[in-house]
């Protein structure tokens, strides 16, 4: 379905991963699932892309795609997934069963949601690098061997106890570890993953955060992750992309995300998360639920829920508006009403709407 | 314990203790720990995983027989109680599960739900009057308008709805103690403060004393601002105080450290935030726990012959707050001697 509009090569040079207008269908019995709809953004070259979202959101849905390993339910109705390697160019879409083996992780690795259960639990982790090495073109064993201690090191984990282990014989905290340097071990352009602290404890979240910065800072790889905690996307992220009903509401530097917001749910969304340091401010929930996605409301998706919304919101679907700085744009007719309420000072949003 | 009735406390547990008998061993869940909660109280359980937080609450909820210690209800011992002194304990004492996907019968309708407790304890002796009570046990909720609700199936329910059902489920028996278990963790973040103001308001309205037992500080400190915070770790209620005194100043280097490792939503905190350099990032199993304190082996603080040797007890360090630490209750460490600083600006740790 997807035709290559535009070559490869119109991707800046300093644009490793281009998304443009992808758009996501799942077939049900019901009808089509509009996952995904019409989402685009750039990956630079050592940036750290967010994308956030609730349940629902199409998040994960986006970032399977990226690699092509969605569901045989899901298609790709529109849009393109270009990639811009210091070694190859490619168009994701339009790939073949063996470039699009290679791309994968040599080029593009994937941290998956629930670290407990991505390994084979019948192999040893020593099994899981050899595995991966073999079936990348197999270099000696001793190569894979000084491969692995380096990674295991790099992400503070002793090699020689843990390349004997078998899965179950690691903590979360150290699958986690494990999957990183094994995510690393081709040295890819990009790493993908998908709520990487999700599930662990907190001093282990903490590690975790602290050494994904350390490993970006190190290597130089660029990131993108899927998180529904807004967190962990103000400790790790560069740029933010928050996510509503399959769709791109905002995107925005981190500090014009949390500091800056114009499109009404990532304020609502700010404002639901309760922080331990400085003042409670004015916490609230967003008041009713995401929409059905088989069944879209008319308009702005996020209308029925918005405290902002106005007749003309419930026309037609708002496109992405630049607002504030030509990097900043969210799809919202009353961005500038937002503006005002919300204003623009280096303070969280809770507690900006609590003094006002 | 007094046995004056005006001063005991509405619930009580006692030095209760837990253990597990595992293929690999007797394993200590929860060791001596003491929680007495008056009415209309909001208290928060913290800890990570396998510090012992549900199995406390459950023993809290009557549902789990404490190894060693008493659970006290109005002055007297639950697990020696029998008849309607019980049957009053099973009523006043109702606990709301974490996994609302769980928790709800799939083949039942939110009205069967919510009606088989009501004939049971006999609140409503026919359809029409069952139909009653939950159509304003829904309103309570806020699942309205209330017809809707009652002839849906969870499936068709969102997970913040079915969490709302859950709660007008306890509520059938009019409870004085509510335990929320993980209550709010498996919902949107986008609803969550509104089911924490659900809970709160049972409380303010009647007079419910509610416990929520959570990983996450934050909710914690949003759902009992004006209440207590108790932190475990390995089966040890390390530190017992007032929540502000928590946030602001924990004495246990446990807690201090738990709350520096929180991911903050705010990019400049995030960037900045001070953290404690634990000794090790292991866990101890809690089959082989370490002698003396349990969290010696990581703690900064630990003096060797001193903490490695002797259990610290909960003791108060001042008005409303009690920790279990040699250092602390010596020489009251201030959390801020215990962070190292980043440097504003450096987001990395030296690598």
């Amino acid at each position: 379905m997807a035709k290559p509009t535009q070559k490869a090569s119109a991707v800046p040079q300093d644009v490793v991963l281009s998304v443009r207008g992808l758009s996501i269908d799942y077939y049900t019995r019901r009808g089509p699932v509009h996952a995904v709809r019409d989402v685009s953004f750039d990956l630079k070259r050592g940036e750290t892309l967010a994308i956030i979202g609730e349940s629902g959101s199409g998040k994960t849905t986006l970032a399977i795609a990226l690699i092509r390993l969605s569901p045989r339910s899901a298609r790709i109705t529109q849009g393109q997934i270009l990639y811009n390697g210091e070694r190859k160019v490619l168009d994701i879409a339009s790939l073949g069963d063996e470039e699009l083996r290679r791309f994968r992780w040599s080029d593009c690795a994937m941290v998956f949601q629930a670290a407990l259960n991505s390994f084979n639990p019948v192999l040893t982790i020593w099994d899981h690098f050899l595995d991966t090495a073999r079936a990348h073109g197999s270099p000696g064993r001793a190569e894979v061997r000084a491969r692995a201690d380096e990674l295991l090191g790099l992400v503070n984990l002793d090699p020689e106890r843990v390349l004997r282990a078998y899965p179950h014989e690691l903590s979360g905290g150290m699958k986690q570890r494990v999957l990183i340097a094994l995510s690393l071990q081709l040295k890819p352009e990009i790493v993908i993953l998908d709520e990487p602290t999700t599930a662990l404890d907190i001093l282990t979240q903490r590690s975790i955060i602290d050494l994904l910065r350390r490993l970006r800072e190190q290597l130089g790889f660029s990131m993108i992750f899927i998180s529904h905690d807004l967190s962990i996307a103000a400790e790790l992220a560069d740029r933010v992309v928050t996510m509503y009903a399959g769709t791109a509401v905002e995107r925005a530097s981190v500090d014009d995300t949390f500091y800056r917001p114009r499109h009404p749910y990532t304020v609502g969304l700010l404002r639901a998360v309760p922080n331990v340091s400085g003042a409670l401010g004015s916490v609230a929930s967003i008041p009713g639920s995401p929409p059905d996605l088989i069944d879209l409301p008319p308009g702005c998706t996020y209308s029925p829920r918005c405290p902002f919304a106005i007749d003309e919101c419930r026309k037609a679907e708002p496109a992405l508006l630049a607002v504030d700085t030509p990097e900043h744009d969210a799809r919202c007719i009353r961005w500038e009403v937002v503006k005002e309420k919300v204003g623009s000072a280096e303070q969280p949003v809770a507690e900006k709407l609590a003094a006002s | 314990m007094s046995s004056d009735a005006g001063a005991s406390p509405l619930i009580e547990l006692e030095h209760v203790g837990r253990t597990f008998t595992t293929p690999a061993g007797t394993i200590t869940a929860v060791n001596d720990v003491s929680i007495a909660l008056d009415a209309k109280e909001a208290m928060c359980i913290v800890g990570e995983s396998g510090c012992g937080k549900t199995t406390t609450g459950r023993m809290l909820a009557g549902l789990l027989r404490p190894s060693s210690g008493r659970l006290m209800f109005e002055g007297k011992d639950v697990w020696t109680t029998k008849g309607d002194d019980l049957a009053r304990f099973r009523k006043a004492v109702q606990l709301v599960h974490q996994d609302p996907y769980a928790s709800l019968n799939p083949l039942r309708t939110v009205y069967d739900t919510i009606s088989a407790p009501l004939f049971r304890h006999k609140r409503a002796r026919d359809r029409k009057q069952a139909i009653s009570v939950a159509t304003e046990l829904l309103q309570r909720v806020g699942l309205t308008p209330p017809a809707d609700f009652l002839i849906k199936y969870p499936h068709q329910l969102s997970g913040g709805q079915r969490q709302r059902v859950s709660i007008a489920r306890a509520l059938t028996v009019d409870p004085r103690v509510i335990v929320a278990d993980e209550a709010v963790s498996m919902v949107d973040v986008s609803i969550r403060i509104s089911l924490l103001n659900l809970l709160l308001a049972l409380r303010d309205e009647f007079g419910v004393t509610i416990v929520l037992i959570t990983h996450d500080l934050a909710v914690a400190r949003y759902f009992a601002q004006v209440g207590r915070i108790g932190v475990m770790y390995l089966g040890k209620m390390v530190e017992f105080a007032r929540t502000e005194q928590i946030v602001a100043d924990p004495a246990h280097p446990y807690t201090t450290a738990l709350i520096a490792a929180i991911p903050e939503a705010d990019p400049t905190i995030a960037r900045t935030k001070r953290k404690v350099e634990l000794r090790s990032a292991h866990v101890p199993s809690l089959l082989r726990l370490p002698p003396g304190c349990v969290f010696h082996p990581r703690c900064p603080l630990s003096e060797p012959g001193l903490c490695d040797v002797t259990v610290p007890e909960l003791l108060p360090l001042q008005e409303g707050q009690e920790v279990a630490c040699h250092v602390a209750m010596r020489e009251r460490v201030p959390a801020a001697e215990l962070l190292e600083t980043v440097p504003a600006g450096v987001a990395t740790e030296p690598g």
